[in-house]
């Protein structure tokens, strides 16, 4: 009963909050020491120093040490991925497909799932969640608001970017399918891709000779026409310049993910102007694994050479079954990329990477109210998130 | 040349070393505010206030102002060296040791001393009931694994040295990891009843050797052997375990039979903390950053280190590397506070208090006068996510140091590449 009145009063009441902190990192703007954020209908109404914004009346008052805007995974299987980690619950891939772009990943969302709850309360609140890295051409993306309701409703972006991957996993998943080697991976996704120009012609033909309708082609057409986005799965040097090279060959609006050894070729990916997803900082870096030049100054080394960087989760086969953006970001932190830019790179350059700062990633008047409360340092080991905000609602307010 | 380098060595092992200026973290005893840690011939000579002591004439001072030293962190549970493979000899089989599988010059082992980490426990994976010995190991610089090792097996031929426990443990498991195919139990009555049959033989084993040493008629019995020290209590039982009642099995296994377990992971450990702490027994916790990934870790907490340290319960935690990087141990206990415990409860749980479970405290685990001078210097506070592990010492000698650029490539870079050997020296 008191949690069916919790909800009740948290979301459909819309009660107006006053949120207060020591300090207030509003990212886009200096931190304000002593500061306040009204929000009011789901979106930031004001923010300032405590001392000049009254108190509406009715609003429901939080207090702490630190107010951030929430927290951005920039690219995720978690809400398709579950904590059992058997069939059940396991929606990121299908496994017979090497070229899968009719998949979306709003159809295999859940968002009552566990996991997200756990994320939620560590402050994550707009996920990228996608399928997992694998298929050379996988399927679409979705950008979610972190709340429990039904995915219409969620979706920040209901289709967004279209995965590729490069690399071990694509190899070791489709070898029987031309991908067992490196060149047979990139020649798939150029097929793929000539494939699609093909059937876009024959889409255009009078109706007797018209291809019949293709919805993965469909996305590529999209994609090709610069209408849609794609998100680059590549750890190895060599890969990530792969990518590059098709995204540029195509005229692809490239984001790169994952990108273990991007800090061995910065040079080349800030040159190109494409922004990457790093993740996980605390990656397992087997000695003979494409993961095995990843570093913790993989984050400050790309945005020492001006690219833009943001975080992400990714997917995990084990455990964690799935990893924190929050945690991730502060080994990045503590490894040079500093307190500032790792805020920023979880927040508004990940907004920007996503297409979505207009609506997210930063504590000013208008944008939604995402914003996370820590009663200390957020990247301390030992600091709580304390009140998650996701769209003006209150969805945790015990400490994490 | 060559000689002339090694007396060099020698000579500046010998004169005693003064770390000057740090906050200095006994764990045996209060911090100590500018102080002053007195090494020579690799052991701790003395510690103390600065002016409360004398330095020697002839110590080499090494200025550690605004630096933190903690004793050498000791990784209770780990698969550094490649120690991790899963046998399939059968569903028991504890005749196998991971000093057989230990790779010295493995980079995982590199990253562990850049950790901080200077003894560490490795072991076989937990994919088999009995999965062999384990291994209680100092990260002394060396590429052989027999300097390594804080025992010798067996010191003098007999049929069961008293101090062999010293070596290492036995790994045991059960849960949904040893279930399989094959000879595997396909449950969790199977596996109890395998464990029981095996230390039941353990018992008969060690009443054959009780009436005298085996003559040289008798079968060699290399797993009873070793069974019987684990049955005796000299061999440590180091048990991987997650559900609540796993556990319980565990205490009715240890009440059977007498064993000295220590219990590894302990997810749902939260859940019958009142049974463990009646026990008394001691528990080694991994932290994970989210629960799930398998079923039987779905419970996991952040709050378990907290709820155990309330209930007296002694906690340690360990890196179960590769599951956590070993360079990241110290965070493990930053969560652990981040669950609510104890800031002095959770260095104390990376360093004496798993001491204290592998029975390693005599010599390891505290800054104390006597002990190993085994010590890692911090760049700040031991449980900041901004503190940085400058140096690693291992019995006087800097095993780690991230200020040369293999340091740092090491601290904060991948496994190593695949670079062929540069000429051999």
């Amino acid at each position: 009963m008191n949690a069916l009145l919790t909800c009740w009063l948290g979301t459909a009441l819309a009660t107006p909050l006053y949120l207060r902190a020591d300090v207030v990192h509003t990212v886009s703007g200096d931190p304000i020491d002593n500061g306040a954020v009204i929000v009011d209908d789901g979106k930031i109404l004001a923010v300032g120093p405590a001392a000049s914004l009254a108190i509406p009346e009715d609003a429901w008052v939080l207090s702490g040490a630190v107010l951030t805007p929430g927290l951005i995974d920039g690219w995720t299987t978690a809400g398709l991925t579950g904590p059992l980690n058997s069939s059940g619950d396991q929606d990121h891939a299908e496994s017979d497909h090497a070229v899968d772009p009719a998949l979306r990943a709003l159809d295999g969302y859940h968002p009552r799932d566990p996991l997200l709850g756990w994320l939620r309360g560590l402050g994550v609140t707009t996920l990228h969640a996608g399928p997992s890295p694998g298929q050379p051409v996988s399927g679409r993306t979705f950008i979610a608001e972190n709340r429990v309701a039904s995915v219409d409703e969620i979706a920040l972006k209901d289709d967004a970017f279209v995965v590729f991957s490069l690399g071990e996993q694509p190899k070791n998943r489709f070898g029987s399918q031309g991908s067992a080697s490196r060149m047979g991976n990139a020649a798939t996704i150029r097929q793929a891709l000539e494939d699609a120009r093909d059937y876009a012609t024959r889409r255009a033909l009078p109706p007797a000779d018209r291809a019949s309708r293709d919805l993965g082609q469909d996305a590529l057409v999209e994609l090709l026409a610069g209408k849609r986005r794609a998100l680059f799965h590549a750890h190895r040097a060599d890969d990530i310049q792969t990518a590059l090279r098709i995204a540029e060959e195509y005229g692809l609006d490239l984001v790169l993910a994952g990108a273990a050894e991007g800090w061995m070729v910065a040079e080349d990916v800030a040159a190109a102007g494409v922004p990457v997803l790093i993740g996980p900082v605390m990656a397992r870096s087997w000695r003979d694994g494409e993961q095995r030049n990843s570093s913790f100054e993989a984050a400050a080394v790309l945005a020492d050479a001006g690219v833009t960087v943001g975080f992400m989760s990714g997917y995990e086969g084990y455990v964690p079954k799935v990893r924190v953006v929050l945690f991730e970001a502060a080994i990045a932190a503590a490894n040079g990329l500093g307190f500032s830019r790792t805020l920023r790179s979880l927040t508004l350059d990940a907004a920007g990477i996503l297409g979505i700062a207009d609506q997210a990633g930063s504590i000013d008047v208008g944008k939604r109210a995402d914003l996370v409360l820590f009663d200390g340092d957020p990247f301390e080991y030992a600091s709580h998130a304390c009140v998650v905000v996701v769209g003006g609602a209150v969805v945790s307010e015990t400490c994490h | 040349m060559i000689p002339l380098l090694c007396a060099l060595v020698h000579v500046a092992i010998a004169a005693p070393i003064a770390f000057v200026g740090a906050t200095l973290h006994p764990v045996s005893g209060p911090r100590i505010d500018d102080g002053v840690l007195l090494v020579e011939d690799g052991q701790i000579l003395n510690i103390g206030a600065r002016g409360g002591l004398a330095i020697p004439d002839n110590a080499v001072q090494l200025d550690s102002s605004g630096k933190h030293i903690i004793p050498g962190l000791v990784d209770s549970h780990s698969h550094i060296g490649g120690s991790r493979l899963n046998e399939a000899l059968g569903p028991v089989q504890p005749g196998l040791s991971a000093v057989d599988a230990f790779d010295p010059t493995h980079t995982s082992v590199d990253r562990a001393r850049a950790g901080g980490i200077t003894t560490v426990h490795v072991m076989p994976g937990s994919g088999k009931l009995i999965g062999g010995q384990t291994a209680y190991l100092k990260l002394r610089r060396s590429s052989v694994v027999d300097d390594m090792m804080l025992c010798v097996d067996p010191p003098d031929g007999a049929a069961l040295p008293a101090r062999r426990g010293r070596c290492g443990g036995m790994k045991m498991a059960n849960g949904t990891n040893p279930q399989g195919d094959g000879g595997d139990p396909k449950s969790r009555m199977g596996a109890a009843f395998l464990q029981r049959q095996a230390l039941a033989r353990g018992q008969q084993r060690l009443k054959a050797l009780d009436n005298g040493p085996p003559a040289p008629h008798d079968p060699t019995d290399l797993d009873g052997d070793v069974l019987a020290e684990v049955v005796s209590g000299q061999r440590t039982v180091h048990f991987h375990t997650h559900r609540a009642d796993d556990i319980a099995t565990i205490l009715a296994l240890r009440r059977e039979f007498g064993i000295d377990v220590v219990l590894h992971h302990v997810s749902e450990g939260w859940k019958v903390a009142d049974a463990i702490a009646a026990a008394g027994l001691p528990c080694s916790l991994i932290v994970i950053d989210a629960p799930g990934g398998k079923p039987e870790a779905m419970q996991l907490s952040l709050q378990t280190g907290a709820i155990l340290e309330q209930k007296g319960v002694p906690v340690a935690f360990h890196t179960d590397d590769p599951i956590t990087d070993s360079r990241l141990f110290l965070r493990s206990a930053g969560l652990a506070v981040r669950g609510g415990m104890s800031p002095d409860g959770a260095l104390r749980a990376l360093t004496l208090t798993p001491a204290e479970m592998m029975h390693l405290d005599d010599t390891i685990g505290s800054l104390q006068p006597g002990k190993a001078a085994d010590l890692v210097v911090l760049s700040g506070p031991p449980l900041s996510t901004w503190t940085r592990v400058e140096q690693t010492w291992v019995e006087g000698h800097k095993v780690f140091d991230r200020a040369t650029p293999e340091g740092a490539a090491l601290a904060a870079g991948g496994g190593a590449d695949l670079a062929l050997p540069e000429e051999p020296r």
